[in-house]
């Protein structure tokens, strides 16, 4: 959710703030790996030194790590760590790029043709405001239980921000260009990556990062209901078998997945708009 | 373009009829359009999974809520303090970068765990998926403020408590009904994926129970409501804001 945007170092003669900057960046994260160690540490002394946390409610970091052992080699949930995370990855890969295969070009005509929003919108209206998890139990009749039904749901979550953000973008170019581009008989396929998708560009993938986020939830969601591999099948069973320590380890790694996507994602937005002053943040 | 839009509003319902009518699918799996909202009235008066719709959303209501209302009691204050306080901003980022991957319905099963299937639980996934949009958005409106704002408020003297409530808060209110919007979106979406899995009664419970009988027409009248409920939630909260901001600048 949080999106920092850091300017990029401007080459002024002033060194003197470069240095606060960078000493004030030193700071920061000293005092946040501070923080990160006082934390773990309070974790290891209220389970494992005194018990004040019951085992049953919250796993001791040795459990943690014992149950990462464990599912990392002998395995846990009909399969290794690795099989799951990919297994998971893979669904998120597939419903995020038809979502967006279908939901960004949408999105544009959308914005470009006043007809084909009139045309498309009251769909839209209607299927928008429905929250992805809700479209579940739908994909569970329609598909059973299997893969399918998760590539539908996560399709639906990514979808809808991907067309949203697509269509806003195209909005949001200044009427000059589009009056300029008009003007000098731009058209068709050439209206589409000449202008539209240029001038779109930051907005698209504003929603490429909220669909990417709503595929991780709407995954762990449908996974959690019912599934034989997966992230979200671990903490189901887990839950199940009242295991904590794997609830954990499960929790972590949907967490370091959610997080390795979206950060590669940002990697691609500074590759994909070389001229941006504005950086996205690692 | 009022034309245009009938027919998209005609095109969809004929696609749908036709899909019913051609079948595609066993009308048990597809049920046409007037069904599904005959089936929502239905479910206003009768019963399904022990309540009717009216109970079932009341007291998902009830769990939005709590769950939000927590978040914004929480996330709101928490981050205006951290957009004064540099120490609890060092704090509290780190932390808070560690968590906010972890999707919200990820804390389901500490959730069944902790408080079974009280209302702690959904409460928790709520909360969980509501506040990081509370505490980023009042963090950033409080960010900012108008340095000028902050030197007079100095200058007269006032102390931090007085600058939190007087200047950063004013101030960040358009930030904060913005970050609020997202927060009631996610905490619906988070509402539901709880109900789904740790509930016996809401709106979310009813759908799954919905799916469980093969009815999909009752599951399609459930995501109806959950949609016209959620839009709901958004229009209120922004007449909040112009309720808000009138008075702002009124003053």
């Amino acid at each position: 959710m949080t999106i920092t945007y850091l300017k990029k170092a401007e080459k002024t003669p002033e060194t003197e703030t470069a240095t606060a900057n960078s000493n004030k960046l030193n700071r920061r994260t000293l005092v946040g790996l501070l923080t990160i160690v006082v934390v773990l540490l309070a974790w290891w002394i209220s389970t494992s030194l005194t018990g004040f946390i019951s085992p049953a409610r919250f796993p001791a970091p040795k459990e943690v790590w014992e149950s990462l052992i464990q599912i990392s080699t002998t395995g846990y949930g009909n399969g290794l760590l690795h099989q799951h995370i990919l297994h998971s990855l893979l669904l998120v890969a597939m419903g995020f790029a038809v979502a967006i295969a279908v939901g960004v070009p949408l999105g544009l005509l959308m914005g470009y043709s006043k007809k084909a929003e009139a045309l498309i919108n009251p769909a839209f209206l209607v299927l928008r405001p429905i929250p992805p998890l809700a479209w579940i139990p739908l994909a569970i009749v329609w598909l059973g239980l299997g893969d399918a039904a998760k590539i539908l749901v996560i399709f639906v979550a990514a979808f809808v921000p991907s067309v949203i953000n697509s269509y806003t973008g195209v909005r949001n170019i200044e009427p000059a260009i589009m009056e300029a581009s008009k003007m000098l008989g731009i058209r068709g396929w050439k209206m589409v990556t000449e202008v539209l998708v240029p001038g779109a560009f930051p907005m698209i993938f504003t929603g490429l990062r909220l669909s990417l986020q709503a595929s991780w939830t709407t995954l762990v969601a449908a996974e959690l209901i019912g599934a034989l591999y997966g992230l979200g099948s671990i903490l189901n069973q887990g839950s199940q078998d009242i295991y904590p320590s794997m609830i954990l380890v499960a929790m972590v790694c949907v967490a370091v997945c959610g997080g390795l996507t979206t950060a590669l994602l940002g990697k691609l937005e500074n590759i994909a708009m070389p001229w941006r002053e504005v950086r996205v943040a690692p | 373009m009022k034309k245009l839009t009938l027919i998209g509003s005609l095109g969809f319902l004929g696609v749908w009829y036709l899909a019913v009518a051609l079948q595609l699918a066993p009308s048990k799996f597809l049920p046409m359009p007037h069904e599904v909202i005959a089936r929502l009235v239905n479910l206003m008066q009768e019963p399904f999974a022990g309540y009717t719709l009216w109970q079932h959303m009341a007291s998902s209501l009830q769990r939005f809520t709590q769950g939000f209302g927590l978040a914004v009691l929480i996330g709101v204050p928490l981050g205006l303090l951290m957009g004064w306080f540099r120490w609890l901003d060092d704090i509290v980022t780190p932390l808070f970068d560690a968590l906010r991957f972890i999707a919200p319905v990820a804390w389901v099963p500490f959730a069944a765990l902790w408080f079974g299937t009280g209302i702690g639980g959904p409460m928790l996934i709520i909360f969980t998926g509501a506040f990081p949009p509370c505490l980023i958005n009042a963090y950033r409106g409080a960010r900012g403020v108008d340095i000028k704002y902050l030197e007079a408020a100095s200058m007269l003297g006032i102390g931090s408590f007085k600058t939190i409530t007087e200047v950063l808060f004013p101030a960040a209110i358009p930030s904060i009904i913005a970050g609020l919007r997202i927060s009631a979106g996610l905490g619906w979406l988070s509402l539901v994926g709880a109900e789904l899995i740790v509930a016996s009664s809401g709106v979310g419970y009813m759908i799954v129970k919905g799916q469980s009988a093969i009815a999909t027409d009752i599951v399609m009248a459930g995501m109806l409501a959950i949609g016209f409920v959620g839009v709901l939630i958004d229009v209120a909260i922004r007449r909040l804001e112009s309720y808000l901001l009138k008075h702002k600048t009124s003053y």
